[in-house]
């Protein structure tokens, strides 16, 4: 059964890759990206990969879509005509994708548990880890603990696309003449975001602390909590939102989240254990490791959340300098 | 047993509501009928499909979750497509009652087609 809903769902996901493809209308693709990503996050629920799941469908359908539609915003919804001739990268693609299909055939049969990748450390997580680290939910400590270097990396890479978004684009500059964007005509939307918006961040704080418990985390956290505040942006206007969360505070808090992600590494490194080892953070390893898991994905979720947030304030900004002239 | 009936019987009109709504989609006339019919999936199947799978937990946490989740799809759902419709009514779009009365006198001619 799990085999016929994953045919199922990735013949979905093709005919929407053809459909992003073929279609000129930039909204429409952006539409389609989001059923994508919704569909790719059923195929790893599919496959039982819950947290995988919710990162994706967070992040892929939920931020990036907005994201992108504020890119919209700026540059207009219809795909420009190509005139030249596309059979040079169609040989290109068309080889490249020949050598993958090509090199799968060497891979070993999937989900199979003799294969290399359930054979090399995983085996050790699930041994230890309920004693070194003491978490119900075993990705979270592989995620924070035992691959907390990777998680470090994509920390940073979320701060740096937000450096580069705002050093291309700009923070929306408070000081400006308030001007009336937002929608003032749709009362119920206005009523209904009024309700949803304090159980939305609500939502984030329990995804931000349930970690240890549960498929979730800073990432998705971050990301909710900045969807809480991009719907109070849309439906009340960017004046209103920069009034209540300064774009200058969103990028200390971009920096803070790294910072006290490297801080916890750097207080392993001080109480004479490695980068980002959370054993001597307090008298029992478990109860260190407990501290060094929630201050990371502390950190981790500011971050997520300054970024998004900063990203969109940059381009709801322009959009709006944009409208202006 | 009563219960996995009664659960059956709401997943299985959960799921033909959706396929109306769908259908609908693609076979109404203009983009205020179509706005209903996928509200129709969006509200109508959603109460039928959430409850019928609240009929299968054991009534613990599983059930409050989904029972949220219901709450949520409800206020937003038709939120959506308030929204939808009255921005494109905003934007100018006619219903088609009003925009065959709106024709009519010019394109007499035209009726035939």
């Amino acid at each position: 059964m799990p085999e016929l809903i994953g045919l199922v769902l990735f013949s979905m996901l093709g005919i929407t890759a053809i459909g992003v493809i073929v279609i000129k209308d930039l909204f429409a693709v952006v539409m389609l990206f989001g059923i994508y990503s919704f569909l790719s996050a059923l195929i790893f629920v599919n496959l039982d990969a819950v947290d995988v799941a919710f990162t994706e469908a967070s992040v892929g359908a939920g931020i990036s879509t907005v994201l992108m539609l504020g890119t919209l915003a700026l540059t207009g919804r219809k795909e420009k005509t190509h005139t030249h001739k596309s059979i040079l990268p169609l040989l290109v693609v068309v080889i490249t994708g020949a050598a993958l299909v090509y090199g799968t055939l060497d891979m070993p049969p999937f989900g199979d548990p003799n294969n290399p990748i359930h054979q090399h450390v995983a085996p050790r997580y699930i041994q230890d880890s309920p004693q070194e680290i003491g978490l119900p939910n075993m990705v979270t400590s592989v995620l924070a603990s035992y691959r907390a270097f990777d998680t470090l990396g994509e920390t940073v890479v979320v701060f740096a696309a937000a450096i580069g978004v705002l050093s291309l684009l700009g923070l929306p500059k408070r000081d400006r003449a308030a001007i009336n964007s937002g929608l003032k005509q749709h009362m119920v939307l206005r009523v209904v975001a009024k309700l949803i918006i304090p159980l939305t961040i609500l939502f984030a704080l329990y995804v931000q602390f349930h970690g240890d418990y549960g498929p979730v985390g800073g990432f998705q956290a971050g990301v909710i909590g900045a969807a809480a505040i991009i719907l109070y942006t849309l439906v009340f206007g960017l004046p209103n939102a920069t009034k209540v969360l300064q774009p200058t505070l969103l990028r200390g808090l971009a920096a803070l989240g790294v910072l006290i992600y490297c801080g916890t590494g750097v207080a392993g490194l001080l109480l004479g254990a490695n980068f980002l080892d959370y054993n001597p953070l307090a008298s029992d390893p478990v109860a260190g490791q407990h501290i060094g898991i929630i201050l990371i994905e502390l950190g981790v979720g500011l971050t997520v959340f300054a970024a998004m947030l900063s990203i969109f304030y940059a381009f709801a900004g322009q959009a709006e300098r944009t409208n202006i002239q | 047993m009563i219960l996995e009936t009664i659960s059956a019987i709401c997943l299985i009109l959960g799921i033909f509501f959706s396929l109306t709504g769908a259908i609908g989609l693609f076979k109404f006339p203009d983009f205020f009928t179509r706005v209903h019919a996928a509200s129709v999936t969006d509200t109508l199947a959603a109460i039928l499909i959430i409850l019928g799978l609240i009929l299968r937990t054991e009534f613990d946490l599983v059930a409050a979750k989904l029972l949220l989740i219901l709450v949520f799809l409800l206020l937003t759902s038709p939120t959506a497509s308030h929204a939808l419709a009255k921005s494109a009514r905003h934007g100018g779009l006619l219903a088609l009652a009003e925009t065959q009365a709106s024709t009519k006198p010019a394109t007499t001619k035209k009726e035939n087609d």
